[in-house]
């Protein structure tokens, strides 16, 4: 009785909406990786015939203004937007750690100027940022990832500089001085991953705002080329026929709103279960 | 010894204002530059309306193109200095002119939404917070869930709901106030599902505060609690993060004026930027972060005038 008990009580940790979001996320990997595995039929092929059919058995999502199966194309555009918003943490991640690091642990005036640095690009709107770039890098994948990894790299030096910072000043770093540690490993031991366990909730919640960016400058015209399955060029296409056709752009944008809404309760069950709070 | 940290803090402000500005203007010469194609070809109109090499020549003489790149960007940084904007080769303005005419729909466009964002944050906040398991994690999950929303994707569903299907409101234009609710709600319901989230928290903290148990000890109900003490607690996370929303909500209008067809910065430096024309782009993100700066100033007040321990800390601080 009491194990059974016990057990239950270690299933209320994990409430059901974070299994529908590990679900849909595992559903999106197998859909990038391998989309012909849940969607068979090509996401290029058009039918005139049967343009803007709205939604029924054979087209769950309809079909847009040549005829293309909606749910194809959502299936297909899955590993474009997940590489973009992946690719983009990626590099603002890696950017905010040196960012921070060298700010956090350098000397003075590396620690002034590199807080100086990420206060002036922080307050900078990243979504005008990331214009600017994707301008200047040109369309597609790669450059709309780089840009939009560019723009939100002072967000995470902003956020590894304030960790290091109260992590170097805590009574464990001191006492680990007072100890004689050597300064490599009380880096090593301690301030690297006490400052960069938020992080990784940071990071997770981060692929999803990603995508969001990414799909409003595809919406631009600064992202994949219309015929290209992708989520944002797709609601960019369907907002000239939103009066008649709903369906080409709700769809899209529902994936983009479910993605981002998977990512942000994962982010938040790995944020309580490092910080030791119950759910 | 008060007036010198004063006047302290009011240099290190200065200067990080300084910054912005002047590192905004680098970015954007940067970012400009960078973009491909000849930049006297573009500003005759592209490759496609084939100008004479005579024509790319003069261009090229008269906006200095010839020059190395530093000459140039010291040229431009100049004329920032001498409050030149320069003229728009893409609108034939002036760049100021440009500023004058579509700033005002812009900035009663975010200045809306942030005040929407704050409605639907505070609303939710207090109406769901601790009534009950069920209708607190209600509450929190819509926060969760506005939150997710793509902006442009709202506008569009918006604009299919209440345009046309429902018919309530203009589905273009931006000459009435009826016009700006519309694009405000898009902008304003992920802001203030983030928001939310965030006072949210804090007034969860402060409410465990032991303050809170002797208030409610002395007798006074749970919505005074509410009120009297742990609002203004609640409140300051997101008021701190007021200006920051402001400044994104600025970028946002870009592709917000686009779906909704209105008059404003954010769609003129859509276009800018696609005609690479550098004075009107640079005027249009140093208006936005002059815009940043003095949004952060009123907001800072604003933090001071609820949190009344900020600036008595200082004056203990200091005296």
């Amino acid at each position: 009785m009491i194990i059974a008990s016990k057990k239950f009580i270690a299933w209320k940790q994990f409430p059901i909406t974070l299994f529908l979001a590990s679900g849909f996320l595992i559903f999106l990997l197998i859909s990038a990786i391998i989309p012909n595995a849940i969607s068979t039929t090509d996401p290029y092929a058009i039918a005139p015939r049967h343009a803007f059919l709205s939604p029924d058995w054979n087209h769950p999502f309809g079909t847009d203004q040549s005829g293309r199966d909606i749910l194809t194309r959502v299936i297909h555009g899955t590993r474009q937007s997940l590489l973009v918003g992946a690719g983009a943490v990626a590099i603002s991640f890696s950017g905010g750690i040196v960012l921070g690091l060298a700010g956090g642990l350098g000397p003075q005036w590396l620690q002034k100027g590199i807080g100086a640095v990420i206060d002036v690009l922080f307050s900078f709107p990243a979504l005008i940022l990331a214009l600017l770039f994707s301008a200047s890098l040109g369309t597609g994948a790669g450059p709309l990832a780089l840009a939009i990894g560019i723009a939100a790299t002072p967000g995470y030096g902003k956020m590894v500089f304030s960790q290091v910072l109260s992590v170097r000043h805590s009574g464990y770093t001191e006492a680990a001085r007072a100890l004689g540690h050597t300064p490599f490993s009380i880096i090593h031991r301690h301030v690297l991953p006490n400052a960069l366990r938020p992080l990784v909730v940071t990071a997770t919640m981060g692929v999803g705002q990603t995508i969001v960016w990414a799909a409003g400058l595809s919406f631009l015209g600064l992202g994949a080329p219309p015929p290209t399955p992708e989520w944002g060029t797709m609601m960019s296409m369907g907002r000239d026929f939103i009066a008649d056709a709903w369906w080409l752009t709700l769809f899209p944008g529902l994936f983009i709103v479910m993605t981002v809404l998977s990512t942000t309760i994962l982010g938040r069950f790995l944020q309580r279960r490092f910080e030791g709070r119950p759910s | 010894m008060t007036k010198r940290l004063a006047s302290q803090r009011m240099i290190s402000r200065i200067g990080l204002s300084l910054g912005m500005l002047f590192a905004s203007a680098t970015l954007t010469f940067l970012a400009v530059r960078m973009m491909p194609g000849d930049p006297a070809t573009i500003i005759l109109g592209g490759a496609m309306a084939n100008p004479t090499p005579g024509a790319v020549a003069a261009i090229t003489r008269e906006y200095g193109l010839d020059r190395p790149l530093i000459v140039q960007y010291g040229f431009y940084i100049w004329r920032l200095l001498h409050g030149d904007l320069g003229a728009s080769f893409s609108q034939h303005l002036r760049v100021a002119e440009v500023l004058r005419q579509q700033m005002l729909p812009t900035l009663a466009l975010a200045s809306l939404s942030l005040l929407f964002a704050w409605a639907l944050a505070l609303i939710s906040v207090f109406c769901t917070v601790r009534r009950g398991k069920v209708i607190s994690s209600l509450g929190a999950s819509f926060d969760i869930s506005a939150a997710a929303l793509p902006p442009f994707w709202l506008g569009i569903v918006l604009l299919w709901i209440l345009a046309f299907r429902l018919h309530l409101l203009p589905p273009a234009g931006s000459s009435s106030l009826l016009s700006l609710i519309m694009p405000a709600l898009a902008l304003a319901i992920p802001l203030g599902g983030f928001l939310a989230q965030v006072t949210r928290e804090s007034l969860e903290i402060a409410l465990d505060q032991p303050f809170i148990l002797s208030a409610r000890m002395r007798g006074l109900s749970m919505g005074q609690v509410l009120r009297r003490h742990a609002l203004r607690h609640a409140l300051l996370p997101g008021i701190a993060l007021s200006a920051w929303a402001l400044g994104a909500l600025l970028g946002e209008t870009a592709v917000i004026e686009a779906i909704f067809s209105r008059k404003g910065l954010g769609r003129t430096l859509v276009y800018a930027v696609s005609a690479q024309d550098m004075a009107l782009t640079t005027g249009i993100v140093l208006f936005v972060t002059v815009a940043y700066i003095l949004a952060s100033l009123v907001i800072e007040l604003i933090h001071e005038m609820v949190d009344p321990r900020l600036a008595t800390s200082r004056r203990r601080k200091t005296s």
